[in-house]
């Protein structure tokens, strides 16, 4: 067979039901091979999409999610897909054309170096030189992907090489002498950490993506409960403690709650749990948990001390570690701390004032208490994140799918395209921006072609939201390229689309018209003209700690 | 201050430019960076001098082992190891100059490898210090030029960093 054939039969051997894609000359044989086979393809609107939706769909399924372009611009177009999925941890594998062999280095059609501009940005990479070799690469491609601290993978496929003849066998393991994540935590160091948490009067949980990626929402819940620890979570975190627990603290970090703040300065324990110390969670470095013995429990060994000092670091699978702790952990109450700390949750609620306009954080609000919390929630990036973040109350792991490291406006339609087809029978419901979306928009059609009910929420405030916000507090008010004085009628355009379409202006309409949009089985537009004055609140300002926090 | 990393590495394309691109946009600074494949032809070395603290060795290392191709890293500074540079010198010599230029050579125990019609061209071997100083010494007569291979290092004795052939870490 040949190398395309032989790369979509290990597509199939590796039980991938579904590609997201966009064809083009170089990887026109791939094409040609995916026409015999009963993996589903997904044709985008554009390549970024297709590493978004990949995105998306791996992590609300926790499989690898597969995409696939054609060389050059549709390599390059996939970059933003690529580190997104680099800086959130999630497992793609990502196929590009290039041109033939004979070709390579010499400026021709559709060629670009797509090895050479991912790798700062992927997990591993290939290109591929002896189509022999294919099978083995795509193996450990998918293996590097999903094991470990996940991540993107990409291989270069160059055509004649998926041209070329060769007999098929699929590797049944992987050898890579380089490569073997620890996933069992060092025993005296987890037998010293259960002595200190025992210890501990004033423990808090700091939970992160690395729980959801290690399917270990479970034991984090049985470790706060049995240890009496409240937990809070990260922006990636979000879903991996149940939002109604009276443990639940909510986000830290920059725009975290005060409360969890101030718990995890007031710490004398703080347990983080697959997370990385983020900038935009500990703020000014000398600040943070200032009182706490630091437990690092993360499968990176790079992420130990990188950001902060961790008094006692554990390498290992987060849900393996937790696993082993609690088996070393008695029940404990710390009484007083846990009244501390609900005394705080009810003097530093999260808060907004309602007026005339209708504001953002209500319709998030709103949401939430129809869907109570069993919706997949997609967002894209700006202050209608951070409200999602703060308003809508989770219940399960993989049910927050949002671009945390790196921020990518854009993200939020193609991701959502790629979750609901990764959970077909799910509700799932975009809340984006009016700048956000307009970032990606062309996917409206991926999604009406493939006919998929999304609940499509743009907190509209004519403006980028948050960048206006930064603007307000670091620039004195100088307000610059920050308002659309042109916006388009998003709910028309959702008719174009052959979608329902909306505009609401006030919380009346928005009560009266929710529960039968998101019972709708149609995919729904829901334009939301919020006030434009709202900022997210409580902010962290530069160069103050988390329990400095203003708002 | 500077460290000494062994680093073993599979002999895949690229490898030089993923450790490369991984220093820089780390911001790790090389001081000097010598690669050769090992008596395993799957397998090359890498000697890297890299300047910084301890926190930023121990990054550098863990970014370092992070890459899928890197095998083994092994920080030898603060053991006892045997290091050395090998650099080619053309230097310019007449008639008058020569003799007392072979007489450095030998001082460093140096060899000429090639003599042109004004010219010596010379090849040394040692730490970098001593490869320092042979420079120092032939600057005077003008130095045509310079080629140092940047240092590679074993550790002493009996300890080795390097692999089996099951790919299984040695001692």
């Amino acid at each position: 067979m040949t190398g395309a054939q032989a790369l979509i039969r290990c597509l199939e051997e590796e039980k991938i039901e579904l590609v997201f894609g966009y064809p083009g000359g170089a990887i026109l044989p791939v094409y040609d091979a995916l026409y015999h086979s009963k993996i589903r393809h997904i044709l985008v609107r554009h390549e970024q999409g297709a590493a978004h939706a990949a995105d998306g769909y791996a992590r609300v399924t926790g499989k690898v999610g597969v995409c696939m372009a054609t060389s050059g611009p549709g390599a390059t177009n996939l970059v933003t897909g690529i580190a997104n999925a680099y800086m959130d941890s999630v497992p793609i594998v990502l196929i590009t054309g290039q041109v033939p062999t004979t070709q390579v280095g010499t400026d021709s059609f559709q060629e670009v170096d797509i090895t050479g501009i991912t790798m700062p940005v992927t997990k591993h990479n290939y290109l591929v030189k002896d189509p022999r070799q294919l099978p083995k690469i795509v193996r450990q491609a998918f293996h590097i992907a999903a094991t470990g601290r996940p991540g993107p993978v990409l291989i270069d496929l160059p055509r004649d090489v998926a041209q070329a003849e060769i007999d098929f066998t699929y590797p049944e393991s992987v050898n890579l002498p380089g490569y073997r994540p620890t996933y069992r935590g060092h025993p005296s160091m987890i037998q010293q950490i259960a002595r200190v948490i025992m210890e501990a009067e004033r423990p808090v949980i700091y939970a992160g993506g690395g729980v959801i990626g290690a399917d270990a929402a479970e034991e984090l819940k049985m470790l706060a409960e049995t240890i009496s620890a409240p937990v809070t979570n990260t922006l990636m975190g979000l879903g991996s403690f149940p939002g109604s627990h009276p443990l639940f603290l909510g986000m830290l970090g920059l725009h975290g709650t005060r409360y969890a703040n101030m718990a995890v300065t007031g710490c004398d324990c703080l347990i983080a749990v697959g997370a990385r110390f983020d900038d935009r969670v500990i703020a000014k470095v000398a600040g943070f948990a200032p009182n706490a013995k630091v437990i690092h429990i993360d499968i990176d060994p790079a992420e130990i001390g990188k950001n902060v000092r961790a008094h006692l670091p554990v390498v290992g699978d987060v849900k393996q570690v937790l696993q082993s702790l609690l088996a070393l952990l008695q029940k404990k109450e710390n009484r007083e701390w846990f009244s501390h700390v609900q005394a705080l949750k009810a003097e530093f609620p999260l808060r907004y004032r309602q007026g005339d306009k209708l504001k953002p954080q209500y319709v998030i609000e709103k949401i939430s208490e129809i869907t109570r919390g069993d919706a997949i929630i997609v967002t894209d990036v700006g202050q209608h994140q951070m409200w999602a973040a703060h308003y809508y109350q989770f219940k399960r792991p993989r049910t927050f799918i949002s671009s945390g490291g790196l921020g990518a406006m854009g993200y939020g339609l193609p991701a959502a395209v790629g979750a609901q087809l990764g959970a077909p029978d799910r509700k799932v419901i975009l809340i984006t921006g009016d700048g956000s979306i307009q970032m990606t928009m062309q996917e409206l059609g991926t999604a009406a072609e493939q006919r998929l009910p999304l609940k499509i929420f743009v907190l509209n405030n004519r403006q980028l939201g948050m960048v206006r916000q930064l603007q307000e507090f670091y620039c004195d008010r100088r307000y610059m390229a920050v308002g659309f004085s042109f916006n388009p009628d998003f709910a028309r355009l959702a008719g174009i689309y052959g979608m329902e379409g909306y505009t609401i202006e006030n919380a009346e309409r928005l009560a009266e018209i929710l529960p039968a949009v998101l019972q709708s089985p149609e995919p729904v537009i829901v334009d939301c003209l919020v006030c434009g004055k709202e900022n997210v609140m409580p902010m962290v300002l530069a160069g103050s700690t988390i329990e400095e926090a203003i708002g | 201050m500077l460290h000494t990393l062994a680093v073993l590495v599979e002999n895949n394309p690229g490898v030089l430019a993923r450790v490369a691109g991984l220093f820089s946009r780390r911001g790790f600074n090389i001081d000097s960076l010598a690669v050769g494949r090992t008596d395993n032809s799957a397998i090359s070395r890498m000697t890297i001098v890299v300047e910084g603290d301890d926190l930023i060795l121990e990054q550098v290392t863990k970014q370092l082992h992070k890459l899928i191709d890197v095998i083994k890293i092994s920080d030898i500074t603060k053991d006892e190891y045997v290091d050395r540079e090998l650099v080619l010198i053309k230097v310019n010599a007449d008639a008058a100059t020569r003799g007392e230029i072979m007489q450095i050579v030998d001082i460093f125990r140096a060899h000429i490898v090639d003599i042109g019609h004004k010219t010596l061209t010379i090849e040394a071997t040692g730490d970098e210090g001593k490869i320092n100083a042979i420079e120092q010494a032939l600057r005077p007569f003008g130095i045509r030029e310079l080629a140092r291979t940047g240092k590679i290092a074993m550790l002493r004795g009996f300890k080795a960093s390097s692999v089996n052939n099951n790919g299984k870490e040695d001692v």
